[in-house]
């Protein structure tokens, strides 16, 4: 386990003396971030032009919901992001061989070989974003409030790694996996909308096949619902995100397996 | 001429050859591109839940959902999804000089393999199109006018053109710049939200709506969804395809001037 510890602190370090070689790239990133951002407020001040609610939501907490998915996948992208894209490109050129002979797991060493600190920062835009929610809610979360929002916070990190590191486990069977990534975007572009708004079988596959609802909506509802009683959400995202971590480390000894080392 | 011709039809196929060695990432694409669709169906139900008229800026929910899967089928059949990554590529790997050796307008060639790319795309999706329409039919209203069609045609063939001489235009920034793709997912960022991919841009604000309308966004995606629901006619119809003709023939100077300026700058990396 320290050994782990060691191995990941050193690959921060690398990660970010190498951004820091490439600044304006890294600048630039966070301005493509941002604008994003800025086009899914627009979207939101757009829809509320129209309504005053959305499946009981208010303007201010679907923005706090917003703000809270921008939280969660920045997080996911600044850890893992990188090195599950890079994932299909490892298997399809045989450069995986290199990750197999490592003195340490190859799921790790493919998780872990980068970090994007441009993320980080997104990641702190999406806390000033839902700061202002809060404050234009007129609410300050108590103790526990933010205590259960750190806790589940980690839950929405590992469900999102799951779905995508799923994804990217198809390029051993499927070569080119470009799509993948594209399935990855696709899949959690409905992790910002209220979970109240999905029914029916649909509301099923998303909670429980893959849980990109209450990835966002459990944590946002603990700040911007105190209403509602949280723990429902909670122990469904939490079971929900073991079930899928599970099935992609079986996933990926089943994949492993199928390994045929290109080029050598 | 006819010589000329045979050529491209060559690379048309090829690029068709090409796109079939990797036909589950297509269909792959194809499930995965409905996902946003059915988020949005549900977000907007709940929409119009809360609306007590059952109108949104003369949208009733029907009208919506047509504009929402006629948006993703114009999207699929116009929108270029490689063409930019891999013009680029070609540029900043030297890769294009084995076609400048050619006798084929780089252009042309391709503007063919996007024509082969997108047809076959939207051929193979025309299945999985007709099974989500069915599942939309008391959605859906085919245009009353003969007329219509022709319309949405032609306006859906100046986008197809818009779209694809703005990415081989950015695609060309690869002769000075080494890394692009900021570039590019800055201008897709506008693209995204002003193209009315998320809503119906009748729903901004009249202050934007005016700015909307005169910049080339629009002519990638609302505007021929429009013309099909005959939401756009007569007079506002020929205006909105003269701009569009006119964005158009503007990306199409730009393509063609950035390709010379930029030509006279490649460096044929490795050989």
């Amino acid at each position: 386990m320290n050994r782990y510890l060691a191995i990941y602190r050193l690959t921060a370090r690398n990660s970010l003396i190498r951004e820091m070689n490439f600044k304006l790239n890294f600048l630039l990133w966070m301005l493509v971030e941002l604008l994003w951002f800025l086009g899914q407020l627009a979207f939101i001040e757009v829809l509320y032009g129209q309504v005053q609610e959305i499946a009981g939501w208010t303007k201010w907490q679907v923005v706090t919901l917003v703000g809270v998915h921008q939280i969660v996948s920045q997080l996911f992208q600044a850890l893992f992001y990188v090195n599950l894209a890079n994932l299909p490109e490892l298997v399809r050129t045989g450069r995986l061989d290199l990750m197999l002979t490592l003195p340490v797991d190859t799921q790790f060493a493919v998780s872990t070989r980068q970090l994007s600190f441009d993320c980080l920062v997104n990641a702190l835009v999406g806390v000033g974003i839902v700061t202002f929610a809060m404050s234009r809610l007129g609410m300050m979360p108590g103790l526990l409030q933010l205590a259960l929002f750190a806790a589940v916070i980690p839950l929405g990190i590992a469900a999102h790694y799951a779905v995508m590191f799923s994804l990217s486990c198809m390029s051993f069977w499927i070569i080119r996996a470009q799509s993948f990534i594209h399935g990855y975007f696709n899949l959690f572009h409905i992790g910002r909308y209220p979970e109240a708004v999905f029914r029916g079988v649909f509301r099923f596959i998303f909670t429980w096949l893959v849980p990109i609802v209450l990835v966002s909506n459990v944590p946002a509802k603990i700040l911007a619902r105190p209403f509602e009683s949280p723990w429902g959400g909670i122990a469904t995202l939490a079971t929900a995100t073991v079930l899928i971590l599970a099935a992609t480390r079986v996933l990926w000894l089943m994949a492993l397996r199928r390994y045929a080392s290109a080029s050598s | 001429m006819n010589a000329a011709v045979a050529k491209y039809l060559k690379v048309f196929d090829v690029g068709a050859q090409n796109t079939f060695v990797y036909r589950w990432n297509f269909v792959l694409r194809s499930v995965f591109g409905i996902v946003p669709l059915i988020g949005t169906i549900f977000l907007w139900k709940a929409m119009y839940g809360s609306s007590a008229s059952g109108q949104l800026s003369g949208y009733n929910f029907s009208q919506l959902i047509l504009y929402f899967a006629m948006t993703v089928f114009v999207d699929n059949l116009v929108t270029p999804t490689e063409d930019e990554w891999q013009i680029a590529g070609e540029i900043r790997d030297g890769r294009m000089s084995f076609l400048l050796l050619k006798p084929v307008s780089y252009l042309a060639y391709r503007f063919t393999l996007y024509a082969s790319y997108r047809l076959l795309y939207t051929a193979v999706l025309l299945p999985g199109v007709a099974l989500i329409f069915f599942f939309l039919r008391e959605h859906i209203t085919l245009p009353g006018h003969a007329f219509t069609w022709l319309a949405f045609g032609a306006s859906t063939a100046l986008a197809a053109l818009i779209q694809f001489f703005l990415a081989y235009s950015l695609a060309m920034l690869a002769f000075w710049l080494l890394e692009i793709s900021t570039v590019i997912f800055i201008v897709f960022s506008l693209e995204y939200f002003l193209s009315g991919h998320v809503f119906p841009l009748d729903l901004l604000p009249s202050w934007l709506a005016g700015f909307v309308k005169w910049g080339p966004f629009a002519y990638e995606l609302y505007f021929p969804v429009q013309v099909f629901m005959e939401r756009i006619r007569g007079e506002a119809l020929a205006t909105g395809l003269a701009i569009q003709a006119g964005w158009a023939a503007t990306a199409w100077l730009a393509a063609m001037g950035l390709w010379r300026l930029g030509i006279r700058r490649y460096q044929a990396v490795g050989g």
